[in-house]
Protein backbone atom coordinates (compact mmCIF):
# COMPACT_ATOMS: atom_id res chain seq x y z
CA UNK A 1 0.00 0.00 0.00
CA UNK A 2 1.38 3.66 -0.97
CA UNK A 3 1.75 5.92 1.81
CA UNK A 4 -0.80 8.55 0.81
CA UNK A 5 -3.48 5.38 0.88
CA UNK A 6 -2.56 4.70 4.34
CA UNK A 7 -4.95 6.78 7.03
CA UNK A 8 -2.29 8.80 8.21
CA UNK A 9 -4.38 10.65 10.83
CA UNK A 10 -1.43 11.29 13.49
CA UNK A 11 1.67 12.83 11.96
CA UNK A 12 4.06 11.87 14.74
CA UNK A 13 3.41 8.04 14.07
CA UNK A 14 5.10 9.56 10.95
CA UNK A 15 8.58 8.50 10.99
CA UNK A 16 11.76 9.31 9.34
CA UNK A 17 14.09 6.49 8.50
CA UNK A 18 18.04 6.75 7.64
CA UNK A 19 19.54 3.81 8.02
CA UNK A 20 19.22 2.38 11.42
CA UNK A 21 18.21 5.41 12.82
CA UNK A 22 15.02 6.90 12.90
CA UNK A 23 13.76 10.55 13.30
CA UNK A 24 10.73 12.38 13.75
CA UNK A 25 11.56 15.53 11.98
CA UNK A 26 12.08 16.12 7.97
CA UNK A 27 14.37 18.99 7.96
CA UNK A 28 17.88 18.75 7.80
CA UNK A 29 20.31 21.86 8.34
CA UNK A 30 23.28 22.90 8.50
CA UNK A 31 25.71 25.11 10.75
CA UNK A 32 27.55 26.96 8.48
CA UNK A 33 26.75 31.13 7.27
CA UNK A 34 25.44 31.94 10.82
CA UNK A 35 26.51 35.42 12.24
CA UNK A 36 27.63 33.13 15.56
CA UNK A 37 26.86 30.48 17.28
CA UNK A 38 24.06 31.64 19.63
CA UNK A 39 22.36 32.62 16.03
CA UNK A 40 23.71 29.17 14.69
CA UNK A 41 21.84 27.38 18.13
CA UNK A 42 18.50 29.22 17.83
CA UNK A 43 18.13 28.96 14.06
CA UNK A 44 18.46 24.96 14.14
CA UNK A 45 16.51 25.29 17.37
CA UNK A 46 13.37 26.65 15.69
CA UNK A 47 13.68 24.48 12.78
CA UNK A 48 13.05 21.67 14.60
CA UNK A 49 16.11 19.70 12.92
CA UNK A 50 17.70 16.75 14.77
CA UNK A 51 20.33 16.00 12.01
CA UNK A 52 22.42 18.98 11.60
CA UNK A 53 25.61 18.94 9.03
CA UNK A 54 29.18 20.05 10.30
CA UNK A 55 32.43 20.36 8.22
CA UNK A 56 35.69 19.04 9.54
CA UNK A 57 38.64 21.53 9.28
CA UNK A 58 42.23 22.16 11.05
CA UNK A 59 41.65 23.12 14.80
CA UNK A 60 43.70 26.70 15.48
CA UNK A 61 46.75 25.97 17.05
CA UNK A 62 47.84 27.48 20.31
CA UNK A 63 45.23 30.46 19.61
CA UNK A 64 42.11 31.59 21.66
CA UNK A 65 41.91 28.04 22.93
CA UNK A 66 38.88 29.82 25.45
CA UNK A 67 36.94 30.58 21.93
CA UNK A 68 34.00 28.96 22.20
CA UNK A 69 33.06 26.27 19.54
CA UNK A 70 30.12 25.06 17.49
CA UNK A 71 29.93 21.98 20.06
CA UNK A 72 29.36 23.59 23.01
CA UNK A 73 26.02 25.55 21.32
CA UNK A 74 25.09 22.25 19.18
CA UNK A 75 25.83 19.54 21.68
CA UNK A 76 26.20 16.45 19.93
CA UNK A 77 24.28 14.94 22.64
CA UNK A 78 21.09 16.59 21.66
CA UNK A 79 21.79 16.51 17.49
CA UNK A 80 22.13 14.06 15.48
CA UNK A 81 25.59 15.40 13.68
CA UNK A 82 25.87 14.71 9.85
CA UNK A 83 29.63 15.66 8.93
CA UNK A 84 30.25 16.36 5.46
CA UNK A 85 33.03 16.09 2.98
CA UNK A 86 32.50 19.70 1.64
CA UNK A 87 35.50 21.68 0.02
CA UNK A 88 36.91 17.97 -1.06
CA UNK A 89 37.20 17.57 -4.96
CA UNK A 90 38.38 13.84 -5.21
CA UNK A 91 37.29 10.31 -3.42
CA UNK A 92 40.64 10.37 -1.50
CA UNK A 93 40.17 13.33 0.17
CA UNK A 94 36.63 13.02 0.96
CA UNK A 95 37.09 9.83 2.74
CA UNK A 96 40.56 10.54 4.37
CA UNK A 97 37.83 13.47 5.92
CA UNK A 98 35.16 11.30 6.92
CA UNK A 99 37.32 8.84 8.98
CA UNK A 100 39.15 11.47 10.42
CA UNK A 101 35.26 12.52 11.59
CA UNK A 102 34.03 8.78 12.67
CA UNK A 103 37.83 9.32 14.81
CA UNK A 104 36.86 12.83 16.27
CA UNK A 105 33.07 11.63 17.12
CA UNK A 106 33.83 8.91 18.77
CA UNK A 107 32.78 6.18 16.12
CA UNK A 108 30.06 7.67 14.83
CA UNK A 109 29.26 6.49 11.16
CA UNK A 110 26.30 8.18 9.67
CA UNK A 111 28.02 10.80 7.12
CA UNK A 112 27.38 13.15 4.28
CA UNK A 113 29.20 12.76 1.47
CA UNK A 114 29.74 15.09 -1.06
CA UNK A 115 32.47 15.02 -3.64
CA UNK A 116 32.43 18.50 -5.76
CA UNK A 117 33.28 18.95 -9.49
CA UNK A 118 34.62 22.54 -9.82
CA UNK A 119 34.90 26.03 -7.61
CA UNK A 120 32.71 27.75 -9.65
CA UNK A 121 29.27 25.43 -9.17
CA UNK A 122 30.20 23.40 -7.03
CA UNK A 123 28.59 20.73 -8.93
CA UNK A 124 28.92 17.17 -7.79
CA UNK A 125 31.51 15.18 -9.64
CA UNK A 126 29.67 11.54 -9.78
CA UNK A 127 32.52 9.68 -10.96
CA UNK A 128 34.31 10.32 -7.57
CA UNK A 129 31.72 10.33 -5.69
CA UNK A 130 31.08 6.81 -6.87
CA UNK A 131 34.41 5.86 -6.11
CA UNK A 132 34.18 7.59 -2.51
CA UNK A 133 30.69 5.86 -1.59
CA UNK A 134 31.95 2.14 -2.41
CA UNK A 135 34.97 2.83 -0.19
CA UNK A 136 33.25 4.35 2.51
CA UNK A 137 29.91 1.60 2.35
CA UNK A 138 32.79 -1.03 2.70
CA UNK A 139 33.89 0.46 5.23
CA UNK A 140 30.98 0.67 7.37
CA UNK A 141 29.85 4.45 7.07
CA UNK A 142 26.27 4.54 6.57
CA UNK A 143 26.86 7.28 3.57
CA UNK A 144 24.23 10.06 2.85
CA UNK A 145 25.04 10.91 -0.59
CA UNK A 146 24.92 14.24 -2.33
CA UNK A 147 24.31 14.07 -6.15
CA UNK A 148 23.13 15.62 -9.33
CA UNK A 149 19.54 15.06 -9.97
CA UNK A 150 20.66 12.09 -12.78
CA UNK A 151 18.43 9.18 -12.13
CA UNK A 152 20.87 6.42 -13.23
CA UNK A 153 23.28 7.73 -10.71
CA UNK A 154 21.18 8.03 -8.46
CA UNK A 155 20.19 4.52 -8.55
CA UNK A 156 24.01 3.36 -9.03
CA UNK A 157 24.54 5.33 -5.61
CA UNK A 158 21.42 3.69 -4.13
CA UNK A 159 22.98 0.17 -5.43
CA UNK A 160 26.37 0.56 -3.61
CA UNK A 161 24.79 0.75 -0.80
CA UNK A 162 23.92 4.27 0.41
CA UNK A 163 21.48 4.93 3.06
CA UNK A 164 20.08 8.38 1.35
CA UNK A 165 20.04 9.70 -1.79
CA UNK A 166 20.37 13.31 -1.81
CA UNK A 167 19.86 15.36 -5.64
CA UNK A 168 20.19 18.94 -5.71
CA UNK A 169 17.03 20.74 -6.21
CA UNK A 170 19.55 23.48 -7.77
CA UNK A 171 23.36 24.96 -7.42
CA UNK A 172 24.60 25.06 -3.49
CA UNK A 173 23.96 27.89 -2.18
CA UNK A 174 22.27 29.44 -5.04
CA UNK A 175 18.70 29.36 -3.73
CA UNK A 176 17.08 28.99 -7.19
CA UNK A 177 14.82 26.76 -6.22
CA UNK A 178 13.79 22.98 -7.42
CA UNK A 179 14.58 23.32 -11.17
CA UNK A 180 13.99 19.73 -12.53
CA UNK A 181 10.91 18.30 -10.12
CA UNK A 182 10.41 15.88 -13.10
CA UNK A 183 14.05 14.14 -12.64
CA UNK A 184 13.32 14.38 -8.85
CA UNK A 185 10.38 12.38 -9.02
CA UNK A 186 11.91 9.56 -11.41
CA UNK A 187 14.74 9.31 -8.65
CA UNK A 188 11.68 9.25 -6.03
CA UNK A 189 9.53 6.80 -7.69
CA UNK A 190 13.14 4.33 -8.25
CA UNK A 191 14.14 4.70 -5.03
CA UNK A 192 13.77 2.72 -1.87
CA UNK A 193 16.14 4.39 0.31
CA UNK A 194 14.95 8.15 1.29
CA UNK A 195 15.58 10.23 -0.86
CA UNK A 196 16.20 14.20 0.24
CA UNK A 197 16.93 17.30 -1.54
CA UNK A 198 19.88 19.17 -0.60
CA UNK A 199 21.15 21.95 -2.27
CA UNK A 200 19.22 24.91 -3.79
CA UNK A 201 16.19 25.66 -1.39
CA UNK A 202 15.63 29.61 -1.22
CA UNK A 203 12.04 29.93 -0.01
CA UNK A 204 9.55 27.94 2.11
CA UNK A 205 7.68 27.22 -0.83
CA UNK A 206 10.68 25.33 -2.38
CA UNK A 207 10.85 23.18 0.52
CA UNK A 208 7.03 22.38 0.36
CA UNK A 209 7.26 21.64 -3.23
CA UNK A 210 9.83 19.22 -2.44
CA UNK A 211 8.21 17.36 -0.01
CA UNK A 212 5.22 17.59 -2.13
CA UNK A 213 6.93 15.61 -4.72
CA UNK A 214 6.94 12.69 -2.10
CA UNK A 215 10.78 13.28 -0.89
CA UNK A 216 11.80 11.95 2.46
CA UNK A 217 13.95 15.32 3.82
CA UNK A 218 15.12 18.79 2.90
CA UNK A 219 18.72 19.27 3.75
CA UNK A 220 19.24 23.32 3.89
CA UNK A 221 21.72 25.87 4.69
CA UNK A 222 21.83 28.76 3.13
CA UNK A 223 18.24 29.76 2.94
CA UNK A 224 17.91 30.04 6.73
CA UNK A 225 21.17 31.19 7.48
CA UNK A 226 21.19 34.02 4.74
CA UNK A 227 17.40 35.27 5.27
CA UNK A 228 16.60 38.60 6.92
CA UNK A 229 15.65 37.04 10.32
CA UNK A 230 17.22 33.19 10.23
CA UNK A 231 15.49 32.12 13.02
CA UNK A 232 11.60 33.21 11.34
CA UNK A 233 12.96 31.46 8.58
CA UNK A 234 14.22 28.21 10.35
CA UNK A 235 10.30 28.17 11.79
CA UNK A 236 9.33 29.09 7.88
CA UNK A 237 11.28 26.06 6.84
CA UNK A 238 10.04 24.15 9.50
CA UNK A 239 6.49 24.44 8.81
CA UNK A 240 7.08 24.42 5.04
CA UNK A 241 8.65 20.45 5.31
CA UNK A 242 5.61 19.47 7.56
CA UNK A 243 2.79 20.78 5.09
CA UNK A 244 4.80 19.21 2.53
CA UNK A 245 4.55 16.15 3.80
CA UNK A 246 1.42 16.27 5.14
CA UNK A 247 0.02 17.21 1.29
CA UNK A 248 2.22 14.55 0.02
CA UNK A 249 0.25 12.07 2.38
CA UNK A 250 -2.69 13.57 2.46
CA UNK A 251 -3.20 12.70 -1.52
CA UNK A 252 -3.67 15.89 -3.92
CA UNK A 253 -6.82 16.21 -5.80
CA UNK A 254 -6.17 15.63 -9.61
CA UNK A 255 -5.83 18.70 -11.77
CA UNK A 256 -8.43 19.12 -13.85
CA UNK A 257 -7.09 21.24 -16.60
CA UNK A 258 -9.49 24.54 -18.10
CA UNK A 259 -12.53 22.64 -16.42
CA UNK A 260 -14.31 24.40 -13.03
CA UNK A 261 -15.99 22.32 -10.50
CA UNK A 262 -18.30 24.57 -8.26
CA UNK A 263 -17.70 24.00 -4.64
CA UNK A 264 -21.31 24.58 -3.92
CA UNK A 265 -24.66 22.42 -5.04
CA UNK A 266 -25.77 24.39 -8.13
CA UNK A 267 -29.25 22.99 -7.27
CA UNK A 268 -31.73 24.77 -4.78
CA UNK A 269 -30.69 28.07 -6.00
CA UNK A 270 -33.15 31.02 -5.10
CA UNK A 271 -35.25 32.05 -8.36
CA UNK B 1 63.14 17.97 16.64
CA UNK B 2 60.98 19.87 13.66
CA UNK B 3 57.66 18.30 12.62
CA UNK B 4 54.46 19.57 11.25
CA UNK B 5 51.24 20.09 12.53
CA UNK B 6 48.28 21.68 10.65
CA UNK B 7 50.68 23.26 7.78
CA UNK B 8 53.37 25.01 10.14
CA UNK B 9 56.39 24.14 11.53
CA UNK B 10 56.74 23.04 15.09
CA UNK B 11 59.77 22.62 17.47
CA UNK B 12 59.21 20.11 20.09
CA UNK B 13 61.82 18.04 22.62
CA UNK B 14 62.12 14.63 22.07
CA UNK B 15 60.27 11.92 23.84
CA UNK B 16 56.90 13.50 22.90
CA UNK B 17 54.20 11.34 22.75
CA UNK B 18 51.22 12.52 20.11
CA UNK B 19 48.98 12.44 23.37
CA UNK B 20 51.55 15.63 24.78
CA UNK B 21 51.16 17.38 21.25
CA UNK B 22 47.70 17.03 21.36
CA UNK B 23 47.48 18.63 25.26
CA UNK B 24 50.40 21.00 23.63
CA UNK B 25 48.17 22.21 21.07
CA UNK B 26 45.30 22.97 23.59
CA UNK B 27 42.62 20.63 22.08
CA UNK B 28 43.12 17.72 24.71
CA UNK B 29 39.26 18.81 26.04
CA UNK B 30 37.83 19.65 22.72
CA UNK B 31 36.53 17.14 20.12
CA UNK B 32 39.42 16.43 18.12
CA UNK B 33 41.17 13.40 15.98
CA UNK B 34 44.54 13.15 14.65
CA UNK B 35 46.55 12.00 11.92
CA UNK B 36 50.18 11.14 11.37
CA UNK B 37 51.83 10.82 8.13
CA UNK B 38 48.08 10.06 6.36
CA UNK B 39 47.38 7.81 9.27
CA UNK B 40 44.59 8.47 11.95
CA UNK B 41 45.91 7.52 15.71
CA UNK B 42 42.87 6.24 17.56
CA UNK B 43 42.44 8.39 20.69
CA UNK B 44 43.50 4.61 22.63
CA UNK B 45 46.62 4.66 21.13
CA UNK B 46 47.60 8.84 21.68
CA UNK B 47 49.99 8.04 24.76
CA UNK B 48 51.23 5.16 23.44
CA UNK B 49 52.76 6.85 19.95
CA UNK B 50 55.86 9.09 20.04
CA UNK B 51 56.56 11.85 17.85
CA UNK B 52 59.44 11.39 15.54
CA UNK B 53 61.44 14.20 13.71
CA UNK B 54 59.42 14.79 10.27
CA UNK B 55 56.22 13.62 10.97
CA UNK B 56 53.52 15.68 9.36
CA UNK B 57 50.34 15.90 11.65
CA UNK B 58 46.99 17.02 10.93
CA UNK B 59 44.70 18.06 13.83
CA UNK B 60 41.23 18.63 13.37
CA UNK B 61 38.05 19.57 14.83
CA UNK B 62 34.03 20.24 13.65
CA UNK B 63 33.13 23.60 12.54
CA UNK B 64 29.89 25.02 11.03
CA UNK B 65 29.15 23.73 7.52
CA UNK B 66 26.82 22.94 5.01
Amino acid sequence: MKLSEQLVVDSSSDKFIVGSRKFNSRLLVGTGKYKDFKETKDAISESGAEIVTIAIRRTNIGQNLDEPSLIDFIPPSDFTYLPNTAGCFNAEDSIRTLRLARELLDGHNLVKLEVLGDKETLYPNVIETIEAAKVLVKDGFEVMVYTSDDPIVAKMLEDIGCVAIMPLASLIGSGMGILNPWNLEIIIKNSSVPVIVDAGVGTASDASIAMELGCDGVLMNTAIAEAKNPIMMARAMRKAVEAGREAYLAGRMNKKLYQADPSSPLSGLIK
Amino acid sequence: MKIWVNGEIKIFDENLTVYNLVEEIGVLNKKFAVECNGEIIPKSNLQDTLVKEGDKFEIVGAVGGG
